[in-house]
């Protein structure tokens, strides 16, 4: 399995953002995407993840599972955390475990892997930046996809969150998985970097 | 699918306003016309169907505006299920939860209006069959609007073209029932027609907006 991209073009507002740009991850291999702000990081991951179109190019997985696309197999970790204030914390993460569909773990579980076995049934309101990061993070965990796409993970996670997580990733690359995300800091983990919109 | 329908529920709260509104529309009518019970019989059905029609529109562009705030349109996108199904299941939770309050309070409103309990059954009736077309054509509306920031507006200038029949027929049903010399059944198969059809086109044609409108 490979995540291949080619000569991919993006396109954004009428700007070219950036073009002609070659990559590849294969498993277990992590990938950083890295580059000043609004150099196209963010959209390459939403171009990964099929939220967006390229203008060119292509972006394929080679030797995954054939029934499912690119975007079913990844999981996209975006600025915006989806989650409905209204719900608990369980509720929130029960509800795209069930609807992400695949392999998928106990919710519980997960919860408590993050750090977040004390707010389980807390409404989703009430957690701050860092608790519902990671409550995000908990997706990933929850349901088992071999493709993550991090938008700036480490964002509002304090430092014993930033190990938890260099950690859960750690453990998602040995069973195979790969890793692209787009990043400013250190991820805490082996990573080769991609440098996109070096300045034109 | 069930969950989606829950959260609509509780997150929604829209269901609310849109009743209220329905509400005051209806009951400030009597005001606004006079107290002649005869023409209040003959325009009740309309005022309701008037009513329902723009408390829906009130709630329909929240449908996929809030999922597209906070991002779950990411991750509906990038899931397993087909997206057609989830906006069949999404509309669904609206109708539960704004169509379905307006149906059930149009008795009581028949009061206000002089409606007698056969007419006041035949509008609830029509109601009944007619909010989910009006709901699965506004779905469509909705979709197109999601990434614009004001998309009220757009929702209620591209919906209400697409609603005109179903209040044509809704109407020409409840007045059938009422007074007129054609029969009920008729008009009321028509409506139940353009709200099956709405079932098979909303969902489709609300998807493939999503998925090409999307930035």
């Amino acid at each position: 399995m490979q995540l291949r991209g080619r000569q991919v073009r993006c396109v954004r507002g009428g700007r070219e953002v950036f073009s002609g740009l070659d990559f590849a991850v294969a498993p277990g291999e992590a990938l950083a995407v890295t580059g000043r702000n609004g150099s196209g990081k963010t959209s390459l991951l939403r171009l990964i993840a099929g939220l967006l179109a390229p203008a060119g190019g292509s972006i394929a997985i080679e030797g995954g599972d054939a029934e499912l696309t690119l975007p079913e197999q990844a999981h996209y970790l975006g600025h915006r955390d989806a989650q409905k204030p209204a719900l608990s914390v369980t509720e929130n993460l029960a509800f795209w475990r069930d609807f992400l569909g695949g392999e998928v773990a106990d919710a519980t579980d997960c919860l408590a892997q993050v750090g977040l076995a004390h707010a389980l049934d807390l409404p989703a309101a009430y957690l701050s930046a860092g608790q519902r990061r990671r409550l995000s993070v908990a997706r990933l965990l929850a349901v088992r996809r071999p493709v993550w796409l991090l938008d700036e993970p480490t964002t509002a996670l304090d430092t014993a969150g930033q190990a938890m997580f260099a950690g859960l990733m750690r453990a998602h690359l040995d069973r195979g998985g790969l890793i692209v995300a787009a990043t400013h800091g250190p991820l805490g983990i082996e990573a080769r970097e991609l440098r996109i919109g070096s300045a034109a | 699918m069930r969950r989606d329908i829950r959260i609509a529920l509780r997150v929604g709260g829209g269901a609310l306003i849109g009743v209220l509104f329905f509400l005051t529309v209806v009951v400030l009518m009597p005001f606004a016309v006079g107290p002649d019970l005869a023409l209040l019989t003959r325009l009740g059905p309309a005022i309701l169907w008037l009513g329902a029609l723009l408390a829906s529109l009130l709630t329909l562009d929240r449908l996929f505006m809030a999922d597209h705030e906070d991002g779950s349109l990411d991750l509906i996108l990038t899931s397993r299920t087909p997206l057609e199904l989830t906006c069949a299941a999404k509309a669904l939770a609206h109708w539960i939860a704004a169509g379905l309050p307006l149906v059930l309070a149009t008795p009581v409103l028949g009061l206000l209006l002089n409606l007698d309990m056969v007419a006041t059954g035949a509008v609830a009736l029509t109601l009944l069959a007619g909010t989910p077309a009006l709901t699965f054509t506004g779905m469509i509306g909705a979709a197109l609007a999601v990434t614009l920031h004001r998309g009220g507006l757009l929702l209620a200038v591209l919906v209400l073209p697409l609603s005109i029949p179903v209040l044509i027929f809704g109407v020409a049903a409840s007045q059938a029932a009422i007074t007129g010399p054609m029969t009920f059944g008729a008009p009321f198969s028509i409506l139940c027609a353009l709200s099956l059809i709405s079932f098979v086109v909303g969902p489709f044609a609300a998807a493939a907006s999503l998925r090409h409108g999307l930035d």
